[in-house]
């Protein structure tokens, strides 16, 4: 899907009244489409070509890239690095920002580089903790929080403000996200904490991956009586387990990812596990578009990436729309 | 210390009394404080707080308290000192992401808050530490915010 106004790659779109940004995925979202957005896995190289072969795997799929910034605090190429190269390209980036590792003053330095770049939306996070990463030695930063740092960028944007309330002549014109976990405790705080994150400027939510639909259908009913479907949009957390065993680890290993038995029991009963992964991931995609407020999947698909293009295919999520890809 | 801090969350609703009560009194000595000067003050103040909520919250003394919008649970007790509310990472015990032998400060706080009626005030968006106002009295610097007389 191609726009009337596509620019030149690299180059913004026009922003629509009532956008925040000059990019396609606040356009795809406030037009009412189901949206798919993935995560990239970065490389641990400095070779671009690894970059682009990755995003590659995606062409045609998605409508949106999440850039993640050493999750699991392990050491890739930066979020921003990958983020740069790509938009470049054209590609709609969503540049993940987390608070372990940059103070305040690293962060808007990278927030106005970033938007420079054209990238068009930023995910702020708070973070994993060093230690569940490969430096756990390392000093954890911390000097925001996902909230404070989200107030912090939408106030450069809307008031053209740094912190310290000195002027930015040319602001940066953002589509805000957040993360949200529904499956963590205090379950009943989830709701507001989300709501919390929309009154600092969450214009949209990916969640943690969603196994427990269950759950999530709870939780979307809380967010709706909160009434914040109205303010942002969510998109659900899902993607492939590789095995029974691999989930089980997961769920071990993994901060703040809920993986119910049923889905272990459903893996470990399967003759080609990993096929099984691709096909529960389909099933959730299909239950979780069922409930209301979900406007679109953010789909991670960890080592798996390649099966992306069949996950979106045959669940359908596009509805036949086919997403901006590079021409080739 | 864990102890007594679980003990005042969960007896967060009248500690959260006497601390307005304290609020209270400090206004009223406030004419006083101005002449002897706060900054004078600010060390004995300190040094004062430090130990009663050291003892009573296992306050870190951060000197922009928020205990009263935490259910009385510091949030500098978070490994990643998390202002806002929880991570994504709190264990399905309850414990936190990253000492899980600690129970999630947050877990702490939400409880505390419902105690005090504090729902409300959890949802505050609290702006990020100030470093300079580490170990300086939070007392003093919400009775001067209170009477104007400082930012
Ligand atoms: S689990 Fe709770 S205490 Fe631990 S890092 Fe996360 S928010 Fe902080």
């Amino acid at each position: 899907m191609k726009f009337d106004d596509e620019p030149t790659p690299g180059e913004g779109l026009p922003i629509l009244p009532g956008h925040t940004s000059p990019g396609r995925f606040e356009r795809i979202l406030r037009a009412g489409k189901f949206a798919v957005t993935a995560e990239i896995a970065p490389p641990d190289s400095a070779d671009p070509a690894d970059v682009f072969a990755r995003a590659a795997l995606f062409d045609g799929y998605v409508d949106a890239i999440n850039a993640t910034d050493s999750s699991g605090a392990n050491c890739h190429m930066s979020s921003m690095g990958i983020c740069s190269l790509l938009t470049r390209k054209g590609y709609a980036m969503i540049l993940q920002q987390s608070c372990r590792d940059r103070n305040r003053i690293a962060m808007q330095g990278d927030i106005l580089g970033a938007a420079a770049m054209g990238v068009c939306n930023i995910l702020c996070l708070s973070g994993d903790g060093v230690q569940s990463g490969d430096h756990p030695e390392a000093k954890p930063v911390f000097d925001m929080d996902s909230i404070s740092a989200l107030s912090m960028v939408r106030r450069m944007r809307d008031e053209q403000q740094f912190m310290s309330g000195r002027p930015i002549s040319s602001p940066p014109r953002l589509f805000l996200g957040a993360a949200a976990n529904p499956f963590a405790p205090p379950l009943d705080f989830r709701p507001h904490r989300m709501a919390k994150k929309i009154a600092a400027g969450a214009q949209f939510i990916q969640t943690q991956y969603c196994f427990d639909i269950e759950r999530f259908r709870t939780f979307m009913a809380q967010v709706r009586d909160l009434g914040l479907l109205e303010k942002a949009y969510v998109l659900a957390g899902v993607g492939p387990l590789a095995s029974a065993k691999a989930a089980d680890w997961i769920r071990k290993n993994v901060a703040g990812v809920h993986i119910p038995d049923a889905v272990i029991d459903r893996l470990a009963g399967a003759q080609d596990q990993k096929q099984e992964g691709v096909d529960l991931c389909i099933d959730l995609i299909e239950q979780v578009r069922e409930i209301e407020g979900v406007s679109g999947v953010h789909i991670m698909a960890y080592r798996m990436e390649d099966r992306i293009g069949e996950i979106v295919t045959r669940s359908n999520a596009l509805d036949g729309r086919e997403p901006w890809r590079p021409a080739l | 210390m864990k102890a007594v801090r679980l003990w005042s969350v969960r007896n967060a609703r009248w500690l959260k009394k006497v601390y307005d009560g304290l609020e209270w009194i400090l206004s009223l000595l406030n004419p006083i404080l101005r002449r002897i000067g706060y900054d004078r003050l600010d060390k004995p103040f300190a040094a004062v707080e430090g130990v009663v909520k050291g003892f009573l919250f296992d306050s870190q003394s951060c000197g922009q308290c928020t205990l009263g919008e935490t259910g009385m649970a510091c949030p500098m007790n978070c490994p990643k000192t998390l202002r806002n509310g929880p991570c994504g990472g709190v264990r399905q015990n309850g414990g936190c992401e990253i000492k899980p032998e600690m129970t999630c400060v947050w877990v702490n706080a939400w409880e505390g808050s419902q105690q005090i009626g504090a729902e409300q005030t959890i949802q505050i968006i609290q702006a990020p530490v100030d470093n300079r106002l580490k170990g300086r009295s939070a007392w003093l610097r919400a009775l001067r915010i209170k009477v104007g007389s400082a930012s």
